[in-house]
């Protein structure tokens, strides 16, 4: 007996009929032939999240950005208002441009001028070109024509996009669409104090993001983030999501937040840690004061609300919570079986220590429960690999699985009969 | 030369090992000690943590004395040894010795 009602369809799956009720087949997360079309139809081609504004918050702050799909690094770049990216490669003779002690290592920094450790050679903030050591000896050689190769980026939110297409098919704004574009006004802005984790894992990209798109899971592999006299009962109990959306490529879930208001429940049922916190598996408890959210944190109108899971096709998510707080996951493939998983708990500045604290509880249990995912995506991609099953049931609980897998295959098919213009 | 203000004395025994400045720190400290010294640490710092926190909170967090910071750092670790000891019963979360989850960024103290 569903605890939410379903939609008149029937399920949330049948509410998105494109999606079918199928099996699912996982070849598109063991073959390595698939993700080269992937990586040329979906990672060339997307809007793809690669930092926040804070990071880069005056002229000359950069960061550089490996991103092993499309074969590629970039560097980001503020000038003024402006957020700059160019592929991070000299156009002298080829050196990576900006990289510290190690060339395959992500840096960070501040800059007048971006100067090549090979043979000198500098750019501007805005990628031209502006000196070359020993011009004369060159061969007439205009600087004009060697500027940093610039690579599209716009801001949404605070978030900086880049897309690989020489003539991206849609602005970014359009390709993020309604559902995603509601959290526009969320205050991410202020929420600064950042705890940033980082892991390579040995699973296909798409196989780690499902368990970040699905709660079905959670009470099994995260039962134990509870005291143990919960647990059988939690278990039993099972997981359903009161709301899901899917847009295009894009997914959203929303939880309930009678699941999360630990604050309430007798302290017999809380881990005394927690209660000496204030603090836990889903934040601190003492809500920070955002003023009022958009509307669009919670399109689906549930109350009590608990949090709102939005994932931006094709490899990131943002997780904002009812106390106050947010997180986000990217997956960032590295083969066809590897990734690089990065995740960030962010929160208003703490006021005190007792409120570090509780943001220090909420980033480690992060991190306990994003171990158990983390292993066990190892687990599963062995399982597939092993290719002994080639069919696989998804229930409704896994509807945005659904519909991201048939969203990477759709982006796939068109790029391969049209890739000129692929669109959400 | 004591490292926490007096009146934690009596946590004074831990901080050596257990006042530190990172989560990388923290948790390789967590990694490589025993349940037992765990249970112990986990003991003594429960009772008194509310206190403790209300101590650290007299100070403005970007100027707080050092034997503040070193509490705090000593709250820290007691979060982090809580999920061995309160939920485990061993070092790190049932099924994954496989994998690691590295913090690379967090505020400080
Ligand atoms: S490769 Fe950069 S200056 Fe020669
Ligand atoms: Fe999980």
């Amino acid at each position: 007996m569903a605890r939410y009602p379903k939609p008149a369809a029937g399920s949330w799956t049948e509410h998105y009929p494109q999606l079918g009720t199928g099996p699912l087949s996982y070849e598109d997360s063991i073959s390595p032939e698939w993700y080269q079309h992937e990586r040329e139809a979906i990672f060339k081609r997307a809007w793809l999240q690669v930092g926040r504004l804070e990071q880069i918050p005056r002229t000359g702050r950069y960061f550089t950005k490996d991103i092993a799909a499309a074969n590629t690094s970039i560097v980001v770049v503020r000038d003024g208002d402006d957020v700059r990216a160019f592929h991070n490669v000299c156009r002298h003779r080829g050196n990576k441009l900006v990289w510290q002690d190690f060339p395959n290592e992500d840096t960070s920094g501040t800059v007048r001028q971006f100067t090549c450790k090979y043979h000198g050679w500098r750019y501007g903030l805005d990628g031209a070109c502006v000196f070359a050591q020993q011009e004369g000896e060159f061969f007439n050689l205009d600087k004009a024509d060697y500027g940093l190769v610039p690579v599209h980026c716009e801001v949404f939110a605070g978030f900086i996009f880049v897309n690989f297409s020489e003539q991206p098919a849609q602005s970014l704004r359009e390709f993020l669409g309604p559902m995603l574009l509601g959290v526009e006004d969320y205050p991410f802005g202020q929420m600064t104090d950042r705890y940033a984790f980082r892991v390579e894992c040995r699973s296909n990209w798409k196989v780690f993001s499902d368990a970040f798109m699905e709660f079905y899971h959670a009470p099994v592999v995260h039962v134990g983030q509870h005291p143990s006299q919960l647990r059988a009962a939690i278990t039993q109990m099972g997981y359903e999501a009161p709301h899901y959306q899917v847009e295009g490529p894009h997914g959203l879930v929303t939880t309930a937040g009678s699941l999360h208001r630990v604050w309430d429940m007798p302290k017999e049922n809380v881990k005394p840690a927690d209660l000496a916190t204030r603090s836990g598996l889903f934040g601190p408890w003492d809500k920070s004061d955002l003023g009022e959210l958009p509307p669009g944190i919670n399109p689906g109108k549930i109350d009590p609300w608990g949090l709102s899971s939005f994932q931006f096709f094709p490899n990131f998510a943002i997780l904002i919570w009812e106390a106050g707080w947010y997180n986000t996951h990217q997956f960032w493939p590295t083969s066809h079986n590897t990734l690089v998983f990065e995740g960030n708990v962010y929160s208003l500045p703490a006021e005190s220590a007792s409120e570090r604290v509780g943001r220090e509880m909420a980033a480690v249990s992060f991190k306990e429960y994003s171990l158990q995912d983390a292993n066990t995506l190892e687990a599963t991609q062995l399982g597939l690999e092993s290719g002994v099953i080639d069919q696989f049931p998804l229930n409704d609980q896994e509807v945005l699985v659904r519909n991201f897998h048939k969203a990477t295959a759709d982006w796939v098919h068109e790029y391969q009969r049209e890739p000129a213009g692929v669109r959400a | 030369m004591a490292l926490l203000p007096s009146d934690f004395a009596d946590f004074e025994q831990f901080a050596a090992r257990w006042s530190l400045a990172t989560e990388r720190e923290r948790w390789a400290e967590r990694m490589s000690s025993s349940i037992d010294d765990m249970q112990a640490f986990y003991d003594a710092i429960i009772p008194e943590v509310g206190e403790a926190i209300a101590y650290c909170d007299k100070f403005p967090l970007d100027d707080m004395p050092e034997d503040a910071v070193n509490l705090l750092r000593l709250i820290y670790s007691f979060v982090m040894v809580s999920f061995a000891v309160e939920l485990w019963r061993q070092q790190s979360p049932p099924d994954t010795l496989g994998t690691q989850f590295e913090r690379i960024s967090e505020p400080l103290p």
